[in-house]
């Protein structure tokens, strides 16, 4: 078969692989993007989340063979820096724990903001519904949006 | 211990640092017998100091048995003034990373900027490293003072012989040492060379906490700035050249075996390397490294491993193969079994811990009694980086990179089982994405250093989530039966529990180790010695299902039975819940060891009754305690020590027509002694509340034909966003020395809950998760 072409954080790649293979393990094994995190395989924790031509998707359920030809972006490439407005207010607010599920958490957010750059609790919570964090960072990540919208439109 | 491929394998750790490489050749070069804080120039100009986290508790007795001291962590001062901190405690998001450094570059006098904090290797060097019990800041506070102070006194000699000026006319504040008369001064990197060449002082002075410029202020966690750009390396991220990633079939019942298996179709499939079986080694226990005793549960998990070139390969082929199980007796076990079992043990006389007068005697004749069964199922423990571990066995020697609570354990584990010496494994501990108890295990480090030998290849073993939820060690089903008696006055007369469950320790130790339920008895105390007549009894629940240790552990399974029926009581004296227990609580004071602790448990002294109601009058003020609330609300409230910790919680719930059950606020009043980072704390009692309320709410594992019913989130809920309450958090001003924080949060929420939901409907709910049937409003 031929092999799958797309741009990842602005490069173009091309990967070997069969068409059902999860675009989470081809970013991780193929790609070394490590950044983007496995956490449950079956679209329950959104740790994998990343964009799919600006749409916050879930990689651990996402063929790659559906991905080709597109736009994809992971938490390495949401900015250049760490200076995404959401990545400052991560650390404003003092967000992370052990840290782990917090990339998709940032990608989720960043679509969402992308989307509706004022959201309210309930848009925040709509848009993390299908997310987990096991440290339980969820009122922190609420205020860290905020934060990040208020950054946003000064 | 010489390191297998230093420099060529990219595990996220700093590993080729040049410092870094100094500090190993120092560690592992021949150290004499250690001081308490020693000093030492081996590692070229630096001012290096080692520090024992254990010494100002067990330094004589250390001494008497001809012992030299583990040193836990170094400080080390390049001439570049570059300081650095050795963490040989594991970093899973309590923030251990960031707190201990503190401690130390306060007492050192350190601009907080220069210091660096690099996570130590196993080595039995370090003492004990196992990142568990609330710990770390608790047990390193002296140490790390008293090792930070050395180096600053030692700084501040070395620049008084430069300048021959008198010590005392020298201050030492941002990483540089002051003359104060001619305002001269001398960086800390140039006054380390010297400083490394003097003796060390003693009795060295620790700054008056008012002079603390860093301890109790606010810092951001050292891995904030890696975590939100994608570059924090956790376990699952480690790279070995020409590594393959594995997966392994685990039979589906604890202790059962294959018998056979047909990998042929498996090897056919793409990138498939090898398939090889896993044999049920019997492993050291994880705290002792010691042969576990007769009937216990320790082994590796017998299974077939698959070797490919990605994980999603691996995971495919694991499903084309054909094995054939030897199930072995687990297979008969089921959940509803279980509560068969432990119902009946709980009618029978039980082993008896702690008796107080005649507690039979005194509920027979209480003017009022009450009995109430509680029940709590297995639970695992569902860390967001499901287990894993990075491996590579060649020429005799095996190299780790696991995110692991005891790297220790498992260097011992995997030297055993590989049959070569611990001087020929090097363990390298990566950033944990959560643990909870389940790092605390040493199975999967084992699992992959063995697989490494096998497929004769660098692995990166990889557990799906279903392998994680199906073959943890659970936090053990729990069963307690309650009688108390109150007089005709309502004062709380007789008071007994009877525990039966299956003891974690067992899992390790097997069930006839002396101690058995220790794990389960640690935590139930009254936290008074004002019950006349009391009575605690513990019955052991035979099974197969291995038990572990999840956050929190004793304190928190017995709390929620506990406080809950305090709560009964209090409503059947017709008290206020807030007055009962203050009443059983009785006046403040250092009330007495509790008798059921035996020796090396996590256990308070003494329980400080001014401390716990203190935190009990502020969760009650700040949560609004004794106000109105509307129609199918309520709240309750529930306090106790633990880890060192006094926490309060106040909940506020609000149950639904349709039995649903909301949790609206909860508010906490901690009292963790001296606290070092505030917003720290804040966040582990956030979190330790959100951890406490999947467990309320949502955590259950079942058990039928021997195999776990639940494999991931989809049937193992826990909380999410939208569940989550307001939280509040009131921390109290102490000077006492620190407590532990990672857990106490956890504790008092499940009862506080069950309490509220009490308030709101009168209806009493004696088994997690809460169950919402029964709770919907009836017309």
């Amino acid at each position: 078969m031929p092999p799958f072409e797309f741009e990842v954080n602005g490069k173009s790649q091309s990967v070997d692989v069969t068409p059902e293979t999860p675009l989470l393990w081809v970013l991780r094994d193929s790609l070394n993007l490590t950044g983007t995190k496995f956490g449950c395989g079956i679209s329950q924790c959104g740790a994998c989340t990343v964009h799919i031509d600006g749409a916050a998707t879930r990689s651990c359920v996402t063929r790659v063979a559906t991905v080709a030809g597109k736009k994809i972006t992971t938490i390495e490439g949401l900015s250049p820096d760490g200076s995404h407005p959401l990545q400052k207010a991560w650390l404003e607010e003092q967000v992370a724990q052990c840290g782990y599920c917090q990339a998709g958490m940032l990608m989720t957010c960043s679509a969402l903001l992308a989307e509706n750059p004022h959201p309210n609790d309930n848009d925040i919570d709509d848009a993390l519904a299908g997310h987990i964090c096991r440290c339980g960072t969820y009122l922190r990540i609420r205020r860290a949006v905020h934060r990040a919208a208020e950054a946003g439109a000064a | 211990m010489k390191k297998i491929s230093s420099g060529k394998v990219y595990s996220g750790l700093e590993s080729d640092h040049p410092t870094r490489k100094s500090h190993n050749a120092w560690i592992r070069g021949t150290v004499g017998r250690r001081q308490f804080i020693q000093r030492t120039a081996a590692a070229g100009a630096s001012l290096v100091i080692a520090v024992n986290f254990s010494a100002h508790t067990v330094s004589a007795a250390a001494a008497a048995a001809g012992k030299d001291f583990d040193p836990n962590a170094w400080l080390e001062i390049d001439p570049q003034g570059k300081i650095a901190l050795w963490v040989s405690r594991s970093e899973m998001g309590q923030g251990v990373r960031t707190s201990m450094a503190m401690i130390l570059a306060d007492e050192l006098g350190a601009k907080w900027d220069d210091v660096r904090i690099e996570q130590a290797d196993a080595d039995s060097k370090y003492g004990d490293m196992v990142t568990g019990g609330s710990s770390s800041v608790r047990n390193s506070w002296d140490p790390l003072r008293k090792a930070g102070a050395t180096g600053r006194e030692l700084l501040i000699t070395a620049a008084a012989k430069e300048w021959k000026v008198p010590r005392t006319e020298c201050v030492a504040h941002a990483s540089s040492v002051t003359h104060t008369p001619t305002k001269r001064t001398l960086a800390y990197g140039a006054l380390a060379p010297k400083a490394a060449k003097l003796p060390l002082p003693k009795d060295v002075p620790l700054k008056d906490p008012k002079d603390y410029e860093i301890i109790g202020h606010p810092e951001a966690r050292v891995d904030g700035p890696h975590i939100v750009q994608g570059k924090a390396k956790y376990g699952i991220d480690s790279r070995i050249p020409g590594m393959l990633h594995v997966v392994v079939a685990r039979c589906p019942v604890f202790g059962g075996k294959v018998k056979k298996f047909d990998a042929g179709k498996a090897k056919s499939m793409p990138g498939v390397k090898s398939v090889v079986e896993v044999p049920a080694i019997e492993m050291c226990t994880p705290f002792g490294f010691e042969k576990p005793k007769p009937g216990h549960l320790n082994y590796l998990r017998s299974g077939v491993a698959v070797a490919a070139e990605t994980t999603w390969q691996a995971i495919q082929a694991r499903k084309a193969l054909e094995i054939e199980w030897d199930e072995g007796p687990t297979a008969q076990e089921s959940t509803a079994a279980h509560w068969a079992t432990a119902a009946d043990l709980a009618t029978k006389p039980g082993t008896e811990k702690t008796k107080v007068g005649d507690p039979e005697a005194a509920f027979a004749s209480a003017a009022t009694k009450l009995e109430a069964v509680y029940q709590q199922p297995f639970i695992a423990h569902a860390p967001m980086e499901p287990v894993n571990c990075a491996a590579y066995y060649h020429d005799g020697k095996c190299e780790i990179w696991v995110a692991t609570q005891n790297a220790q354990g498992v260097l011992a584990g995997a030297a055993q089982a590989l049959g070569i010496p611990t001087s020929a494994v090097t363990v390298h501990v990566t950033l944990l994405g959560g643990a909870f108890g389940r790092r605390l295990c040493i199975d999967y480090g084992v699992e992959a250093a063995v697989i490494s030998k096998s497929v004769n290849a660098p692995v990166q073993v990889q557990w799906t989530r279903e392998d994680d939820i199906r073959h943890d060690y659970y936090r053990p089903i729990n069963h307690q039966r309650f009688r108390g008696g109150l007089d005709s006055k309502g004062q709380l007369t007789a008071f007994m529990q009877h525990i039966v469950a299956p003891s974690a320790d067992a899992t390790f130790e097997g069930p006839d180790t002396p101690d058995l339920g220790c794990t389960e008895l640690a935590g139930p105390q009254m936290q008074n010695g004002t019950v006349p007549n009391y009575l605690l009894e513990y019955s052991f629940l035979p099974t197969g299902i291995p038990r572990g240790y999840v956050r929190a552990v004793d304190p928190n399974i017995n709390q929620f039975p506990l406080q809950s029926f305090i709560d009964e009581l209090a409503h059947a004296a017709g008290a206020d819940p807030l007055e009962f227990r203050r009443a059983v609580i009785g006046p403040g004071r250092k009330a007495p060891p509790k008798k059921e602790v035996k020796e090396g448990e996590e256990a308070e002294e003494f329980i400080d009754t001014e401390r716990l109601l203190r935190v009990y009058a502020l969760a009650a003020e700040k949560g609004d305690w004794g106000k109105p609330l509307g129609p199918r609300r309520g709240r309750g409230i529930a306090a106790q020590l633990s880890f060192g910790s006094y926490v309060a919680e106040v909940a506020e719930v609000t149950v639904g027509k349709d039995g649903s059950i909301k949790v609206d606020r909860v508010v906490a009043a901690v009292d963790c002694g001296k606290i070092v980072n505030p917003d720290m704390v804040k966040a582990q009692v956030e979190g330790g509340i959100c951890f406490g309320l999947s467990i309320a709410l949502f955590n259950e594992i079942t058990v039928d034909k021997g195999r776990i019913q639940q494999s991931n989130f989809n049937n193992f809920p826990v909380m999410r966003i939208t569940d989550m309450p307001q939280v509040e958090i009131h921390l109290l001003e102490s000077n006492q020395d620190p407590g532990g924080i990672g857990e106490p949060g956890v504790v008092s929420v499940a009862p506080a809950v069950g309490n509220a939901i009490f308030a709101a409907t009168g209806k009493r709910l004696r088994r997690l998760p809460f169950q919402t049937a029964g709770l919907a409003e009836t017309s």
